[in-house]
């Protein structure tokens, strides 16, 4: 096949282009932007093949809650169009291009869903994964296949749709996804504390989350991070930010951050944040405004919340690190300083300990060629890994490497 | 007759049958293995009782490394296993062979875990779907997926069909609530997916074995969401004068921002089944209803309720009730989620599930019944409008010869038209073998093949719950059927199609004198 760089304009196009890749045994680097391309392992491909000229938005009916958007399209087009009938894609996808080195909003609805990176509403709307609905996709062997649809619910065969959602471009081409949109919250106020420990902000956190009061979002940042926010109140106080989110209409945002509120009085909650500046602050958060503008190794590292403080307790013992906790702990991006492996055994170490899982979003070339970006699987999912693999792209054609080396 | 054939099954095998019994007993001492023939005809079906085989034994383990031990002798000795919960399958999900033992959960049912920091529960697979709220409440919390037979079906059931219910509108469906499971695959090896946490490493295998209807593994425990339980919650039951303007006001409540915990739809037949057998106070004079169900504090249920009552005022409501008390909600939703088992009092029937865009709904309903008509059945409707999730219960004479295999094309015309407006064969039931041939109307030869070579890589002997999901007679084989009964022609007498009415009327003197519950 022709080496060099492919951008087909439609799904018989890319199928076209995997056809003659798979004839002479080509790898392929799959991306749509590129925004994410320094993210995981390096590929080894003999072409790349982007979808970026597979956009534009096909089907949206918002009283269906639903639209259906080729993969290229980028994110700000589809948000843009949602925020003409006050809906949004609801788990709030984090944009990671800024702290990766490019603009704001530079990425494709396609890398979002091959990603899989949910922001900070995950623990209240779920995962970008919960909201995608079908996906038309083109699988190693060129054929172009479906799966889902464009209705809320659908259990006719597997849900294969939903299993390419955080495979990283290396099962198949998503070329075309639907996804179930929800409305805008007009309200947003957030309570904001400063100055807690660790332990007693995930220990808030949790609690505001076992409150009835549909807690949207919950995040604590060590007073270095704190210290890069846009709201000039909370990057000047010097002191750790921990703060609890509430979305819904004027009256019952008010009424739920009054509860909770009271329900936190303990921890003493020195702020409330209106819409205006809730909406900035938790921008920041989906921007990871508090890495930006450093080269410093960054991690994303699901665990188990009430664990969590623990784990970064006992991690800088052995390394300087400053952690944004999202999820009420059950995700922290931990900023660490530029060792050889970017702590790596030492945060492994104590996820095998607690449980959980890290990926290494940001470092040098050299420091992700020898360490593992991915958490390193055990056996049996390895094997599992494998067979999965092979039962979309049996000749290895996409992406190799970039979950795990010799995949 | 029925339109659904089962492979044959392996005599071999078969003769086998007391060897497999007294080795399933050894391997597996704690468990309840079943071998005496009044025994097994017990579970020879699931909820699908159209369709019975005896298997050759039924095995109740009491541990994950008993299901573990029963796998891999079946492995080894390739003998089918048909995983089962509470056998509440409506598809025949769980429809025995007699080459299969089934590997039934109910006994592995307890909670292990109920972690209200982190939200978490963790329980075996047996466990009902019920009792995973109980045992949350007195924390504060619920588990949210509420399929209709929640008091009697089991959360690895759930798991294998991806159910939901009628409060999925707001809190998703299985897969959306579920974090990690242990499942046991075909060669016995025990392995975990997810786990406490949000996110899963490695490719997300829980979207691919939640809904894969126990043919990739059999799931023995698993971790689901836990969450906060509302203040309140409260519905209001609206009466249309036609099922357009009940869907049109559906589609107003999602454009204005508000989406309610639950949507409902009944139409007149349903609510005149559901009013006789729970006297709710179902508008009788209505064409169609909906209860619309929110939550919150009093006066956010207050304000919400009565945001949606002034949408609704512009689609001409005949009759609009906002529940006043707790009782009065329970009232409204027990005639609801009554009304399979009030349908049932009065006649056999075949529970469809067929899901359409919303904006399809009025067609959808019009071919609903006009299929039924060509094929002298009536029918209720009854679903979830929020998420298009139809359920045509199409009644029958099970006892009447013939009428099974009508029934079956009758409603497998309505399932063909879900899909014909841009909708799919199920929404939460499931393929099982009901649908299993028609899976051609929604996906090509490719797409098809896609899925089964998954199946190929984790059980490529077919052991686990083999003959559901995928055609087993090829591509075409239901059409040739529907095609051989020509219908189209009217064949006894019926009158032609282009002389029916557009809406059935349901035939209510087939309630009149019956004994209600």
């Amino acid at each position: 096949m022709r080496l060099g760089f492919h951008a087909p304009q439609t799904e018989e196009e890319l199928s076209q282009i995997v056809l003659e890749a798979a004839e002479s045994r080509t790898p392929l680097e799959i991306m749509g932007k590129g925004t994410k391309r320094e993210l995981g392992h390096a590929v080894r491909a003999g072409a790349v093949v982007s979808t970026e000229n597979m956009k534009g938005i096909t089907l949206y009916e918002p009283t269906e809650l639903v639209m259906v958007a080729k993969c290229g399209t980028p994110l700000t087009e589809i948000e843009a169009a949602l925020a003409e009938n006050d809906q949004e894609l609801a788990c709030e996808p984090v944009d990671i291009a800024p702290v990766m080195g490019y603009g704001p909003g530079e990425g494709t609805v396609g890398g979002l869903v091959a990603t899989n990176i949910s922001g900070s509403r995950r623990i209240l709307k779920g995962a970008v994964r919960d909201h995608v609905l079908g996906v038309t996709a083109v699988n190693g062997r060129g054929e172009i296949i479906k799966s889902g649809g464009r209705v809320m619910k659908n259990v006719t065969g597997y849900d294969i749709a939903r299993t390419l959602v955080g495979s990283w471009g290396t099962l198949a081409v998503m070329c075309e996804v639907a996804l179930k949109v929800l409305p805008v919250q007009r309200e947003s106020r957030t309570l904001v504390f400063f100055g807690l420990t660790d332990f007693a902000a995930v220990e808030a956190l949790c609690l505001a989350m076992g409150t009835p009061y549909e807690v949207s979002g919950t995040v604590h940042l060590h007073a270095p991070l704190a210290a890069r926010l846009s709201d000039a109140d909370l990057a000047g106080n010097g002191k750790a930010v921990t703060a609890i989110r509430v979305e819904s209409f004027p009256a019952s945002a008010r009424y739920r951050t009054s509860r909770l509120r009271e329900a936190l009085l303990a921890y003493g909650p020195e702020l409330e944040l209106d819409t205006d500046r809730s909406q900035t602050f938790w921008k920041d958060v989906r921007s990871l405004k508090m890495f930006q503008g450093t080269k410093h190794p960054l991690w994303r590292v699901s665990t188990v919340p009430s664990k969590a403080a623990t784990l970064v307790g006992n991690l800088a013992r052995k390394v300087d690190v400053h952690v944004a906790y999202d999820w009420s702990g059950g995700l922290l991006w931990i900023e660490t300083p530029s060792l050889t492996d970017a702590a790596a055994v030492d945060i492994r170490r104590q996820l095998a300990e607690f449980g959980g899982h890290a990926t290494l979003i940001r470092a040098d070339a050299a420091i992700r060629k020898e360490t593992d970006v991915f958490q390193p699987l055990e056996p049996p999912h390895d094997v599992l890994a494998a067979k999965l693999k092979h039962a979309f792209d049996p000749l290895g054609l996409f992406n190799p490497g970039r979950l795990y080396r010799g995949q | 007759m029925s339109t659904v054939t089962l492979p044959d099954p392996d005599r071999a095998v078969m003769a086998r049958r007391n060897e497999v019994v007294k080795q399933l007993k050894k391997l597996a001492p704690k468990a309840v293995v079943i071998a005496d023939l009044e025994g097994r005809r017990t579970f020879e079906s699931d909820a699908l009782a159209a369709y019975r085989r005896l298997p050759l034994a039924v095995v109740l383990p009491a541990n994950t490394e008993e299901v573990s031990a029963i796998l891999r002798f079946c492995y080894e000795n390739h003998v089918k296993v048909v995983p089962r919960g509470a056998g509440t399958s409506l598809c025949g999900g769980a429809t025995p062979l007699e080459d299969s033992i089934v590997l039934c959960l109910s006994r592995m049912n307890q909670v292990l875990e109920i972690d209200a920091a982190n939200r978490v529960a963790r329980v075996e697979a047996g466990i009902t779907n019920i009792a995973i709220t109980q045992a949350a409440a007195a924390k504060g919390f619920f588990y949210a997926p509420d399929p209709s037979s929640q008091v009697a079906c089991t959360v690895g059931g759930n798991i294998a069909t991806n159910s939901g219910g009628a409060h999925c509108l707001k809190y998703g469906v299985t897969v959306n609530n579920l974090l990690g499971v242990r499942m046991v695959m075909v060669d016995g090896e025990i392995v975990d997916f997810g786990g406490t946490y949000l996110d899963a490493p490695n490719y997300d295998f829980l979207p691919l074995i939640t809904g894969s209807e126990g043919q990739l593994g059999v799931v023995t425990e698993a971790s689901v969401r836990l969450i906060a339980a509302p203040e309140g919650a409260r519905p209001v039951l609206i009466g249309f004068d036609s099922a357009n303007a009940a869907a049109s006001c559906v589609a107003a409540i999602i454009a204005s921002g508000i989406v309610p915990v639950a949507i409902e739809f009944m139409d007149r037949p349903a609510i005149h089944v559901c009013e006789h057998f729970v006297p709710a106070g179902y508008p009788l004079d209505a064409e169609a209803a909906l209860i619309v169900e929110v939550e919150g504090s009093e006066d956010e249920i207050e304000y919400l309720l009565e945001k949606i009552e002034d949408i609704a005022q512009d689609y001409n409501p005949i009759s609009m009730r906002r529940s006043q008390s707790d009782e009065e909600s329970a009232l409204i939703w027990k005639g609801r989620k009554a009304a399979f088992g009030a349908i049932g009092q009065i006649s056999d029937y075949m529970c469809m599930d067929g899901v359409i865009p919303l904006s399809a709904l009025p067609e959808a309903l019009t071919g609903v019944s006009l299929i039924c008509r060509k094929y002298r059945f009536d029918v209720a409707n009854i679903f979830h409008a929020g998420d298009g999730n139809l359920h045509p219960l199409i009644l029958y004479d099970a006892n009447d010869p013939g009428q099974l295999e009508r029934v079956e094309l009758c409603g497998a015309e309505i399932l063909k038209l879900c899909v014909e407006l841009g909708g799919c064969l199920t929404g939460e039931h499931g393929v099982g073998i009901e649908k299993r041939e028609l899976m051609y109307e929604q996906f090509t030869d490719e797409d098809i093949d896609q899925q089964v070579r998954i199946k190929e890589e984790l059980d490529p002997a077919w052991l686990l719950n083999p003959g559901k999901v995928f055609p087993i007679l090829g591509r075409g084989a239901l059409k040739q059927s529907m095609d051989l009964t020509r219908l189209d022609a009217a064949p006894d007498g019926l009158p032609p199609e282009d002389t029916l009415v557009d809406e059935v009327e349901f035939d209510v003197e087939y309630i009149e004198g019956e004994e209600r519950l």
